[in-house]
């Protein structure tokens, strides 16, 4: 297949070209350890340093701030359990929405296991949580509200500084899963009251196998993986050093090109969902129309099922997600859309595509004329349009 | 993830469409789990061969194969005959199934019994071992 047009950048990126080239030294001749004291180790250590320095800018944050780990779904992990473990004198209940990524779902059911009791907070039609829920829903041993930044699925932005404010007013821990939005769009703990947030290096042209958590000067949390006395004695482990440049690389050049990059992808993604609105019936747009990561767009077609629908738009060299039960490995299609009130016949027809800075409105073009070949075709072969059809002769 | 065969008979489904006046229609699965199958049969009152058979699916793309692989497999066959083609033929005929896609080709054998079914009790008629098609046809 000559055409590749990837739209998948909420599952992972492409390693941008100057990020690698900044990896590559510390992949080969600087192979040291960097808690060596030996002179050879400093070079390494201080490549450390100021990729921590450029990520706690980013968030204006403090450098010592920042904790590397082994990506987002880790950090989330050390941010529930390391709050629990280090407030069980406080309470058990922890605060949550119904919509966040399983890597805080399935920790959440983890420590309800283990005594927890979690709120998890229903969404509006558009996946937003409201600050008024929130607050409803704090009990006096609530311990930490968790609520992503922004949805993975269907882009929705949070209101992160209103959820912020609430939880600084009642002395709550405020945990962010900033995975889709670190990198995209900006980001102020301070501003936003934010004690903790996770991010991944791959969802921004960075690599795979690194991320990060910004704990808060003064927040205790438990450490999750023990061991020797790298991140401050607070996340063991030999620094993957190529990983945390390439982190710090990538950071860099998101933060230079956010703006651009924001205005340009908000262009390309309005105009497919416009194309798709208007041109393919019976299709809906799944999260906020603007509230919204400059990337997404998320698409339910009626009638169809997406698995048949990523077949076919892949022959044609198009990658894309959806969240169909098929694809998501069970019988019941994607959480989120059932959060947002999609009943399950068109929870299964969803389709997802997130772009990158790199999309154009010629690729989007092409997709868009692909995807309505597709419905078309899949709707011909599918006895729910049949009938639907037939009952409204 | 799947077989050549799989992905040829999803790419080119044999045997798409309805059958006005069918002899025998059929529809199982539902919208909530994200599958349905819907066959008509077009079958030959005299000698009850099957002369004619048509799907309509809204599926992942193994549903869609094995609906296809379906027809082909009960065309030409006798009533009597096409009752013997079990979910593992329509899997075996196509090369095999990831075992979370094996639930469609059950839905391929249940979609033709419901068929056949159809056409016995419009016919009056009794085929031996068919059992009555499960009510779990939920559209919308």
């Amino acid at each position: 297949m000559d055409k590749l047009i990837y739209l998948d950048n909420a599952a992972t990126t492409s390693l941008n070209g100057v990020v690698l080239e900044e990896m590559m030294p510390y992949l080969k001749e600087n192979y040291s350890n960097p808690s060596s004291i030996y002179d050879f180790a400093q070079k390494a250590k201080k490549a450390v340093e100021d990729a921590r320095s450029v990520i706690g800018d980013a968030l204006k944050a403090k450098d010592r701030e920042i904790y590397f780990t082994g990506g987002g779904s880790e950090s989330n992990n050390w941010a529930l359990k390391g709050a629990v473990a280090a407030l069980k004198e406080k309470g058990k209940h922890i605060i949550t929405s119904k919509i966040e990524h399983h890597a805080i779902l399935h920790t959440c059911e983890y420590l309800e296991r283990q005594g927890c009791e979690v709120t998890y907070l229903d969404v509006d039609e558009d996946g937003l949580v409201t600050p008024e829920a929130v607050e409803a829903a704090i009990r006096p041993d609530t311990i930490l509200i968790s609520i992503m930044f922004a949805n993975n699925e269907i882009g929705t932005v949070e209101p992160i500084e209103k959820i912020g404010e609430i939880a600084s007013k009642h002395n709550i821990l405020f945990h962010t899963d900033a995975v889709q939005a670190f990198g995209h769009i900006p980001i102020d703990v301070d501003k936003m009251h934010i004690d903790l947030l996770s991010a991944s290096g791959h969802k921004f042209h960075g690599p795979k196998g690194i991320g990060f958590l910004y704990i808060r000067e003064g927040v205790k949390i438990d450490t999750l993986i023990h061991g020797g006395a790298q991140e401050r004695s607070r996340r063991a482990g030999t620094h993957n050093v190529p990983g945390i440049v390439g982190i710090g690389a990538a950071t860099k050049l998101a933060q230079q090109k956010m703006e651009e990059n924001t205005k340009k992808e908000i262009e390309v993604r309005d105009y497919a969902i416009d194309r798709i609105l208007k041109e393919i019936p019976y299709a809906r747009l799944n999260g906020d129309r603007t509230k919204r990561l400059p990337n997404n767009i998320n698409v339910c077609f009626r009638f169809i099922e997406g698995e048949s629908m990523l077949i076919m738009l892949d022959q044609k060299g198009i990658c894309a997600s959806s969240g169909s039960a098929c694809t998501s490995g069970s019988l019941d299609p994607s959480h989120v859309l059932l959060a947002i009130g999609l009943p399950h016949e068109i929870a299964h027809g969803s389709l997802r595509m997130t772009l990158s800075e790199e999309t154009t409105k010629e690729d989007m073009d092409y997709v868009v004329d692909s995807i309505k070949q597709t419905v078309e075709r899949l709707r011909s072969m599918s006895p729910l349009y049949e009938d639907f059809v037939k009952k409204n002769k | 993830m799947y077989s050549e065969k799989v992905m040829d008979h999803f790419t080119n489904p044999r045997n798409v469409g309805e059958i006005e006046d069918a002899s025998g229609v059929g529809t199982v699965g539902n919208a909530k789990c994200g599958d349905i199958m819907r066959i008509y049969l077009d079958i030959d009152e005299e000698t009850k061969v099957i002369k004619d058979c048509k799907f309509k699916t809204f599926g992942c793309g193994a549903a869609v194969a094995t609906s296809s692989m379906a027809t082909e497999l009960v065309m030409g066959k006798t009533i009597y005959e096409a009752l013997e083609v079990t979910n593992k033929a329509v899997m075996e005929a196509l090369d095999g199934l990831p075992p979370v896609k094996v639930h469609c080709s059950l839905l391929a054998e249940e979609a033709i019994h419901a068929a056949l079914w159809d056409y016995a009790e419009k016919h009056n008629i009794k085929i031996e071992g068919l059992e009555p098609p499960k009510a779990d046809i939920g559209d919308e």
